[in-house]
């Protein structure tokens, strides 16, 4: 019976294991499982089986990791921007301040540190992937791995030119290693010309990369 | 130990789970600021989760942390170090 999709082969031939779009199959998962993964499976099964949560709790658990994203961190940063009394509770206590906003911290202990025109900072991980991911989702790809944690600390202007942002001499770069129990905030500069934007249009300017600090907050 | 009080990391080099990067031990910074007492991951990660130790904020010049090799000597790193990592920078 011929299938409806040409996703395999063209004209008879393969393009080795490519997808329309170019990226590779993912091999279906026909291993065995690892330790862990059966490990993982026994006790989500044991804590089903003696009715300490229910499938539908862990599954709500894990939609709403899924669903934390930059989002909350750039409303936070928005407010910062427009209400200078909440900036300097941020600045004293990110942990209490974010509630303000509806925004449960758990078990995040936060830092917000401010740019200014003297100072740019940047945030790492160098020991593993610490981030705030209750207020930006989940770390990007290069947040974890050794290039990015081994040089920030060491060359942060160039790792920064890498990602386009070029400081000149006279700010000081400013990097927080997130060895132990707090994550960090980047605030980044309000760009100019937006006094007149709501906190919804100014949230929209505050990307990921910003509140990490390997990026400016975007122009209008 | 109050903010801006001079300390050095200890040159330590002890076994198992610690989360003091090793690019920073023996180095010379400042307190920036307390953080409070928080679960000592050297046995927390052991599951020794009853001790608590004073964590703080310290700011180091990239000069004093690479030398020669810094980048820009005046820029800043700060990181978070258990109390029991620092010592007065004035110690023998």
């Amino acid at each position: 019976m011929p299938h409806d999709h040409d996703d395999h082969f063209h004209d008879g031939h393969s393009h080795d294991g490519l997808s329309p779009s170019g990226h590779p199959y993912r091999p279906d998962q026909d291993h065995k499982l690892t330790r862990w993964q059966a490990m993982e499976i026994a006790m989500r099964e044991l804590l089903i089986e003696k009715n300490i949560v229910t499938a539908a709790e862990i599954t709500a658990t894990v939609e709403q990791m899924d669903r934390r994203s930059p989002a909350d961190g750039a409303k936070v940063v928005a407010r910062a921007w427009v209400d200078p009394a909440f900036k300097t509770r941020l600045l004293q206590d990110g942990t209490e301040a974010i509630k303000e906003l509806g925004i449960e911290p758990g078990v995040l202990k936060l830092i917000a540190v401010e740019n200014s025109p003297q100072i740019h900072n940047v945030v790492v991980c160098t020991l593993c992937s610490c981030y705030p991911r209750n207020l930006l989702g989940l770390p990007p790809d290069w947040y974890k791995q050794r290039a990015y944690r081994s040089r920030v600390v060491k060359t942060p202007r160039k790792v920064l030119e890498e990602f386009g942002l070029t400081l000149p001499a006279d700010i000081i770069v400013r990097v927080h290693d997130s060895t132990a129990d707090m994550r960090y905030l980047v605030i980044p500069n309000r760009p100019e010309g937006t006094e007149a934007l709501d906190e919804t249009a100014l949230a929209a300017l505050v990307s990921r990369d910003a509140m990490i600090g390997v990026a400016l907050a975007s122009q209008p | 130990m109050m903010p801006s009080v001079k300390v050095r990391v200890k040159d330590w080099y002890p076994p198992g789970h610690v989360r003091v990067p090793a690019y920073l031990r023996g180095k010379t910074g400042e307190i920036e600021r307390e953080l409070g007492l928080f679960h000592n991951p050297e046995t927390n990660a052991y599951r020794q989760t009853g001790e608590k130790r004073n964590l703080l904020r310290v700011r180091f010049e990239m000069g004093e942390l690479w030398g020669d090799e810094a980048e820009s000597p005046s820029d800043i790193l700060e990181a978070e170090i258990y109390e029991h990592w620092l010592e007065p920078a004035d110690a023998p």
